[in-house]
Parts: C-alpha cells; sequence; structure tokens
C-alpha cells in the first residue's frame, strides 16, 4: 500500500529545496562579474521561503507527517523564520568581503542555503534519524563553508580540525541513539518519550545513550568540554563564515536539545539535568575567563560564545515550559548581538586587511561616532546590562533556573557574567578612550551599513519594548510542547 | 493628587533634551550643544518643581503615581511614584543637572556636544532609579545609568581615566547582579510579582531575609560606598572631569543609601535588625577611619573624595540606628552632602581650570588673588566641616542625636567627625587659600567670572538656605519616614 504523505507541512523545505536547486543551476551561467544575480536570487529565495513560513500557517496544534517523523508546530515556525532571516542578513553583510576576497562563488550561496535547509529539517524533526538528517546536512555544508578560501592554509586548518571532531560528535550522537532505541524499541521522540516514561526500561542503558547523546549535542552547540573546535573555527573561517556559524547554526542546535532532551528524553530530565549543570557552569566559567586574554577579536568573540552557550543551557536545563521559551529567546537575542559584533568587523574590513585585532577597533568613535555607538549597544548587550535585549534575555534564563530551583547555579552565573562584562567594557574603552591607530575612512556598502544599524538599533529598542518578541516564543513553546 | 506624569517628564525630558544635543550638536556646532543642553537641563528642572509644590506631605503613599504595563510576558510595569523620601533625590538631581551644564560651559573643549549628552542622558535616568517602584523597572535605570558614567570618566577624565572608569563600572556592576538575583528571588516569592511594594510585603523566613540583605547589601553598599568596598571611589573622582566628580558626589553616591531605604529595611527588616551591629560598625568605620584618610591626602579631589566617604558613613550609621531622628538626620546630611560636596567639586574645578593642578602642595596664598572665589570656597568648607548655621550641621546633629538614643559609644564615634571634618577640610582650606602667595602661577590667577559666581552663589544660598531653616526640606519627609519606621520596626517572622 503506497500512500502518498501529507507534504504540506514541510512545504517551506520543499520550496527551499527546489529554490536552491534553481540557483545552483543558473549559476552556472552567472559570471564573476554578475555574482550579484546569484546574491539577489538567494536573498529572494530567502524571503519567499519566510513568506511560505509565515502566510496560510494558522494551526495551533503541531502537525505531523511522514509517518510522525517531521512536525510542523508554532516552535518550529517560529525558529526557521529567525534562521532564515538571520541568514538574510548573513548574506548581506557577506557579500562585500567575500567579494574583496574572491570567494564570492555560486558555492558561498547554495552552500548556507543547503546549510538552512538542513537547520529546517533538524528543527522540524520528530524522529532520530531526522534529526540525525537535518544535522548531517548542515555540518557538511558547514565544513565546506570553513575551506572556502582555498588558498588559505589557516582556513583549511580550521576545516579539517572542524571536520574531524565534528564526525567524531555525530558518531557519539548516533552511538547513543542506538542505544535509546536498544532501550525503548523506538526512534519516534513522543514513543521513546512514552516508553521512557512507563517505567519498563533498561535505566541504565537508556542513561548511557543519554551521556553520548548530550556529548554530541554540546559538541555541536560547542560547549565546553567540547568546545575545542569553536576558538579555531572562528578565528580560522573567513569572517563572512564565522558570522554565519556564529549565528543561524546555533539556533538549530537549540532547537535540537529542545527536541532531543526536551520532547523525546524528558522522563529521563533527571539525568541529563546533571549533566547540563555541569557543561553550563564550566562553559560560563572556561569562556569568560579565557576571553580576557585574547587579542584576537574573532577569538574573543568566540570564548564569548561559549560563555553565551552555557547561559543558554541554563534555560533548557530548567526543563520546563518556561526554560525552553527562554533558551529559544536568549539564542535569538545572542544571534542578533552576535551577527552586530560580526557585523562591525566585516564593516572594518576591507580588501587585503582583516580588521580582527582587538587594537583594529581603537579610537572607532573618532572615527565613525555612529557605527561605534552600534558597536557599544552590542557589547552592552552582550554583557547584558539593561536597556538591552540581552538584559532580557538573561533575565528569563535566570528566572526559569531559579523557577526550577537553581538558586547556587544562578548565583554562579551571575558572577561569571561579571567576568564577562570585563572584556565587553574593554572593547567599548578600545573604541571610546583609545586613539585610532588607523585613520582610513569605514568602507562597507550600503546594505551593510543599513542593516548594521537596524542590527544594532534592535538590540536596543528591543531591549526597551521586548514584550512582542518574549510572547513570541512563549506562545511557540506553550503551542508545541505539551 | 494630579494626574500630570510629572515623573515621566523628569526623566524622559533630560533624555530627549541629551539625544537631541548629541544629533544637533555634534562636530563644530559647540555653541548650539551648550545652549540647547542648558535649556534641556532647565526645562528639566521646571518639570520637577510642581513635584515639589503638588507634593500632599500629609500622605505616606506614593505620589504622582503612574502605571502602565510594560512586559507583561515578565509582570514588568512601568510604575513611578514618589514619596516624600525620593522626592528630594528627583529634585536635587535635576537641579545639579543644571550646575554641571553650566560648569561645563566652556572647559569643555573636547567633543562637548557627547560630554553635555552623556550628563543629561544620565539626569534622566537617575531620576528614574528615585521614581522606579517596578524592581526591573528601577534595575534598567540603575545599570543604565553606569554607562553614561563610564564614558563621561573613560573620555574626559584625567590620566589613569581607563583603569578608574572599569574599576567604577565592574565594583557597581558586581553589586548589581546579585541584586538581580534577589529581585528574581523575591519576584517568585511574590508570586510573580515585581512590585517593590509588593516586594514589602513579604513575609520571609530570618535565613532568606539575610541572603536578601546581603545580595542588596552588595549593591547599595559599593554605590554609597561604605569601607572597604568605597576603594573606586577616590579613583573615579581623581579621575572623573569636573562635572563627573559633581553628579558621582552630589547624586549617585545617594543612590546607594536611598536604595537601603526602599529596600533592605522595608524588605528584610529583621536582617536589618540582626546585622545592625554590622551595619553600623561598617559606617563608623567609615566615619572615624576614613576622616583620619582625609587628613593625610595631598590631592584636593581624593581629599573630598574621602570625606565624601566619611559623610556617607554618617547616613547608614543613621540608618540602621532606628529611630526617626537617625533616617531624617540620614535624609537630611544626603542632601547637604549633595549641595557641599558639589560645591566643593565645583571649587576644586574652578582651582584646577586655571592651574591644572589638584596638589594642594602646589597652591598656596589663593586669598590674594581670588579673594571672592575664597569666600565662597570659606563657605563650603565650614559647611562641609558642619558648621552651625550650613547645612552640613543639621543633619550630622540629627544622625548624632539619633545614635545617642541607640547607644552612648556610637553617638562618642560619630561625634568625633566633627573634629575630624573640621581638620581635615580646613587645613586643607588653609594650606590652599590662606599664607603667602606660593607661585608664580598662583600669582597669576585671575578671580572667578560671572558663569562660576552666578553656579557657586546658588550653591551658597542652597547650602546656607537650608541650614538656617530646614522644615521646608522636612516637612514632606515626616510621613514617609515615619512609615519607613514602622515597616522596620514590624517583625515578619
Amino acid at each position: 500500500m503506497t500512500t502518498v504523505p501529507n507534504l504540506a507541512p514541510a512545504s517551506a523545505e520543499i520550496l527551499l529545496l527546489v529554490l536552491v536547486s534553481t540557483i545552483l543551476v543558473a549559476d552556472l551561467y552567472v559570471d564573476q562579474a554578475r555574482r550579484f544575480v546569484t546574491y539577489y536570487l538567494s536573498q529572494g529565495a530567502v524571503l519567499l521561503t519566510v513568506l511560505a513560513l509565515v502566510v496560510g500557517h494558522t494551526n495551533t496544534v503541531p502537525v505531523y507527517t511522514f509517518t510522525s517523523m517531521f512536525v510542523d508546530d508554532t516552535l518550529g515556525r517560529v525558529l526557521k523564520v529567525v534562521v532564515l532571516l538571520t541568514v538574510g542578513v548573513v548574506f548581506a553583510y557577506g557579500r562585500e568581503y567575500c567579494a574583496q576576497r574572491e570567494i564570492l562563488k555560486g558555492e558561498f550561496f547554495t552552500l548556507i542555503l543547503f546549510a538552512t535547509l538542513g537547520m529546517m529539517v533538524l528543527i522540524s524533526a520528530n524522529h532520530f534519524l531526522t534529526l540525525y538528517l537535518g544535522l548531517e546536512l548542515l555540518a557538511l555544508a558547514q565544513y565546506a563553508l570553513v575551506a572556502l578560501q582555498r588558498d588559505s592554509a589557516r582556513a583549511t586548518e580550521a576545516a579539517m580540525k572542524y571536520f574531524v571532531l565534528g564526525a567524531l560528535a555525530s558518531g557519539l550522537l548516533l552511538y547513543g541513539m542506538s542505544m535509546i532505541y536498544g532501550a525503548t524499541g523506538s526512534l519516534n521522540l513522543q514513543q521513546v518519550a512514552s516508553s521512557l516514561a512507563s517505567g519498563q526500561v533498561d535505566h541504565l542503558v537508556a542513561s548511557v545513550g543519554v551521556v553520548f547523546i548530550v556529548a554530541g549535542l554540546a559538541f555541536k552547540l560547542g560547549v565546553v568540554p567540547f568546545h575545542m573546535w569553536i576558538p579555531d573555527v572562528y578565528e580560522g573561517a573567513p569572517t563572512a563564515i564565522t558570522l554565519f556559524i556564529g549565528s543561524a547554526p546555533k539556533i538549530a542546535a537549540v532547537a535540537f536539545f529542545i527536541r532531543m532532551l526536551g520532547e523525546g528524553l524528558a522522563p529521563l530530565a533527571h539525568d541529563w539535568q546533571q549533566m547540563l549543570v555541569l557543561l553550563a557552569v564550566v562553559s560560563m566559567a572556561l569562556g569568560n575567563i579565557t576571553a580576557i586574554a585574547q587579542t584576537n577579536l574573532k577569538r574573543m568573540l568566540a570564548y564569548s560564545t561559549i560563555s553565551h552557550m552555557g547561559f543558554t543551557l541554563l534555560g533548557i536545563l530548567a526543563a520546563t515550559q518556561q526554560g525552553y521559551a527562554a533558551a529559544s529567546f536568549y539564542i535569538s537575542a545572542y544571534t542578533l548581538m552576535g551577527m552586530g559584533a560580526f557585523g562591525v568587523i566585516l564593516l572594518l574590513s576591507r580588501s587585503g586587511f582583516e580588521a580582527e585585532q582587538l587594537a583594529d577597533l581603537k579610537g572607532l568613535n573618532k572615527r565613525s561616532p555612529w557605527f561605534a555607538l552600534m558597536m557599544l549597544l552590542v557589547m552592552i548587550s552582550m554583557a547584558g546590562i539593561p536597556p538591552s535585549v540581552g538584559f532580557f534575555a538573561k533575565l528569563s534564563v535566570l528566572r526559569a533556573a531559579l523557577d526550577a530551583g537553581y538558586l547556587w547555579l544562578v548565583v554562579v552565573a551571575v558572577l561569571l557574567s561579571l567576568i564577562g562584562a570585563f572584556y565587553y567594557l574593554r572593547v567599548i574603552k578600545l573604541m571610546y578612550m583609545d586613539e585610532p591607530e588607523d585613520t582610513s575612512p569605514i568602507g562597507g556598502d550600503l546594505d551593510l551599513r543599513v542593516l548594521l544599524s537596524v542590527n544594532g538599533l534592535a538590540v536596543l529598542v528591543l531591549g526597551i519594548l521586548p514584550q512582542s518578541f518574549l510572547a513570541v516564543f512563549n506562545h511557540a513553546i506553550v503551542q508545541s510542547l505539551r | 493628587m494630579t494626574t500630570t506624569s510629572f515623573l515621566s517628564l523628569s526623566i524622559w525630558v533630560p533624555v530627549i533634551a541629551g539625544l537631541l544635543v548629541l544629533a544637533l550638536g555634534s562636530g563644530d556646532r559647540a555653541p548650539v550643544a551648550r545652549w540647547l543642553a542648558l535649556i534641556g537641563a532647565v526645562a528639566g528642572f521646571l518639570v520637577t518643581v510642581p513635584l515639589y509644590t503638588h507634593f500632599d506631605p500629609a500622605l505616606a503613599t506614593m505620589q504622582f503615581s503612574e502605571f502602565s504595563p510594560w512586559i507583561p510576558a515578565f509582570h514588568i510595569n512601568y510604575h513611578l511614584g514618589i514619596d516624600g523620601i525620593s522626592l528630594w533625590f528627583v529634585l536635587l538631581n535635576s537641579f545639579v543637572t543644571i550646575l554641571v551644564v553650566v560648569a561645563a560651559w566652556e572647559v569643555v573643549e573636547d567633543r562637548p556636544a557627547q560630554y553635555l549628552a552623556a550628563f543629561l542622558i544620565m539626569s534622566g535616568l537617575i531620576n528614574g532609579v528615585f521614581a522606579a517602584l517596578d524592581a526591573i523597572l528601577f534595575y534598567t535605570f540603575f545599570e543604565a545609568m553606569l554607562i553614561p558614567m563610564f564614558i563621561i570618566i573613560g573620555i574626559w577624565g584625567g590620566p589613569r581615566r581607563v583603569y578608574a572608569a572599569l574599576k567604577f563600572f565592574l565594583y557597581t556592576l558586581l553589586g548589581s547582579l546579585l541584586m538581580l538575583a534577589a529581585f528574581i528571588y523575591l519576584f517568585l516569592k511574590a508570586g510573580n510579582n515585581f512590585e517593590i511594594q509588593a516586594f514589602h510585603a513579604l513575609h520571609l523566613p530570618l535565613q532568606a531575609q539575610i541572603l536578601v540583605f546581603l545580595a542588596l547589601f552588595m549593591s547599595f553598599a559599593v554605590k554609597v560606598p561604605m569601607w572597604p568596598v568605597h576603594t573606586w571611589l577616590p579613583d573615579a573622582h581623581v579621575e572623573a572631569p569636573t562635572g563627573g566628580s559633581v553628579v558621582l558626589a552630589a547624586i549617585t553616591l545617594k543612590i546607594g543609601a536611598y536604595g537601603f531605604l526602599r529596600f533592605n529595611l522595608p524588605i528584610a527588616p529583621d536582617a536589618a535588625h540582626y546585622l545592625s551591629g554590622f551595619m553600623i560598625t561598617l559606617s563608623l568605620v567609615a566615619v572615624v577611619y576614613i576622616g583620619l584618610v582625609a587628613l593625610v591626602q595631598a590631592d584636593m579631589k581624593k581629599l573630598v573624595a574621602y570625606s565624601s566617604i566619611s559623610h556617607m558613613g554618617f547616613v547608614t550609621l543613621g540608618f540602621f540606628v532606628f529611630n526617626p531622628l537617625g533616617i531624617e538626620g540620614g535624609l537630611l546630611q544626603m542632601i547637604s552632602h549633595g549641595f557641599v560636596s558639589g560645591a566643593m567639586f565645583l571649587c576644586i574645578g574652578v582651582l584646577y581650570d586655571r592651574m591644572h593642578s589638584r596638589r594642594i602642595a602646589d597652591y598656596g596664598g589663593v586669598a590674594n588673588t581670588m579673594p571672592r572665589f575664597a569666600a565662597f570656597f570659606m563657605l563650603f568648607a565650614m559647611a562641609n566641616s558642619g558648621l552651625p548655621g550650613t547645612s552640613g550641621f543639621i543633619g550630622e546633629f540629627l544622625v548624632t542625636l539619633g545614635a545617642l538614643q541607640a547607644n552612648f559609644w556610637y553617638a562618642f564615634l560619630a561625634a568625633t567627625t566633627l573634629i575630624f571634618g573640621a581638620a581635615y577640610t580646613l587645613w586643607m582650606y588653609k594650606r590652599v587659600v590662606f599664607g603667602e602667595v606660593a607661585n608664580a602661577s598662583v600669582q597669576a590667577l585671575s578671580d572667578i567670572n560671572r558663569r562660576e559666581f552666578a553656579l557657586l552663589a546658588v550653591l551658597a544660598a542652597a547650602v546656607l538656605a537650608m541650614g538656617i531653616y530646614p522644615k521646608p526640606f522636612t516637612d514632606p519627609m515626616h510621613a514617609s519616614v515615619n512609615k519607613l519606621i514602622q515597616q522596620t520596626m514590624l517583625k515578619k517572622i
């Protein structure tokens, strides 16, 4: 008996796949001078997919398809829209930078779009294999993206490291999944959850499986002690690629955590909560402390990311709806800030010059008061100082963790974020209180300048009026998780 | 009670004026920036005047309340209101802002628009701190005002400005992050409610009260600052530009003390009693030890900075003897210190602008070349040492009386400040102002101009008015202070 599965819930993914494939072919007929055609086609694809997600979907309960391997729910849609918007911004920020470094090839666009497709599948996965499928599509595209600058030894080294460690993590993840399958006899998230909840499962096997799964997930998110690849990849990859790797995939990884732990392995919460507590604390500690010692801005942001991911875990380890909503909010807010920070690096870079040392920010206030202000907003937001979106992100995860009874953890998190404030302040100090070493005019095409201003102001505006942004995530979680 | 939103105006008029200064006065349009800033500061002060004239001193409740939901997802509201305690600080802050703008007039030449805008924005945010009745709103203003101050110290400060700015920021942030944790805890205990008044009504067990008290203490003690977390203040003061020092001393220190009254005492009264010995000890150490430290300073600004710490020790002493004399004395001391320390820093600024030195040893015989200045400086020095007839006396006297009711030795130790305060202030005054003209640069000094005269005259009038007839200052306080005493005396466990 063959029936055609209901394709409607996956319509956005199918649309994107068709569009990417079209772009892939169309790009063959575009020469380097007219690469902007590919750029606009890719932005169009992103925009159409966003429209497909936003328009015409009114269901407030999850809809399953492909024999329950795939789910279309509000959480998925919200996160996918955030991912797609991020990707659109990545294209806009990275275009000029890539053009100057001769890596503005068709691959730049198609690989990112395939990675995006992977993220969308991952976000909507309702089955271990779908999760893995999405994850690998994302990861393979990312490995290739890091190595896009073929003649750069640094980038190649970073790509190799990333690939080897990434493959190892995928192995761990698969091994953990197989243990869970052995214990429960299913790979479907709901069925796994219900058989775990029934108590008829060998707890030892299941918890060993959880350990491997958490380790694999932790690698993908980049938390200590599975963080080794982050600084190297961030530093080694071309900045436009770092911008991508540091933004959208983090959102997908958090979705992965929520699906896997919050839905599939929810009955084992007690086991994975303890692991996440440890991961969160060491990530916040190591990320914040090591960031202080960095002189390379990209490396500093890499360690800052690690600490932010530790903060995100605070929301997940609460294992409550509120916590998952807080984690999704945190990661989206973080993406906004991270894009702003990398956007400024891209703005300051020129052909033949990478503005990636902290010293390159010196005296930015004299060179461009406006973009210094944007960077200031991003930095205070990363430090979690109101009025900025970063403050409310921190507030929401701290509240969720405290509500779940982790008082000591909240105090530790708060103290560690004080250490974090130091290096964000140092950036502000460099921009405002030092004399510029480099007085060349600030470059950047119009897209970058306008979007970066919007990005910086969004950090402030969402910090003053976060209600709508917050409500989106709360609704999404309430409508998607039971 | 009126429904007009004077409180919102007092917050947002300066902020918007600051943004306008930034937008219209940048580059070489410094005169535009200055006049715009002055208009903004005066307008910001004028909108606070109705707060005093329409204030009903008989009521202990919050007046001029404004309420609207801000972030319903978190149960955070834009809730403003003032009582007889916070009223004064909103007025003082808006008043000092005008002085700061005028004081910077032709002195600040490096990016004046950014400088003035930072002060105006900070002024609005500080009004927000005093008017907020929602804990997160309070926290938002409390933190946001650090950023302008960080930039003010870091850009326009002295040689070690960056170090001072970072130290200032990190010290303050350490405290406030713990305060945030306490707020979230109270929020959950109060049934998802960030209202400060709901926190007041909470009945927590002693252990929880102590933890909350200490978390809040960390934040406010750094701000006051209390010994031993005071070390950022001398650095910040010495390195800050004159305006920055004035605002730091006159206003931001008051936020810490205000925090004790608004949060620690009513939320955790049992812990406050339990820890009162600790708090009084820290206060007395500040009064006596820091007073002695002030005596040996060679830098005028540092001397006044240490004297501020010593005076603020008096304030916290008054709060933790738990009687109306102590608390009202502490409040008066805060207002008076706002005028006097502001005036002292302006005086030092006047000298610094001419000589580019703050070392006492570089001066001597200033009275010969700047007689009018010397007269003003004399008055403020007297007020700083607590001479009867000046504002400095009232607060110190009341606090000493309050301390006497609690314990003779508290009062005894506190009263030593009258000796030490007079010693370090007047000795500095003597070395700087009296005697023979010390050197050629003192000989070349010109007396204060009309702008500086106006500044100092306004402050002199305030210091004398408060010293001679303090009733208008104390009247609005009584009801609120009595309510606070009731809350503090309430046993919650």
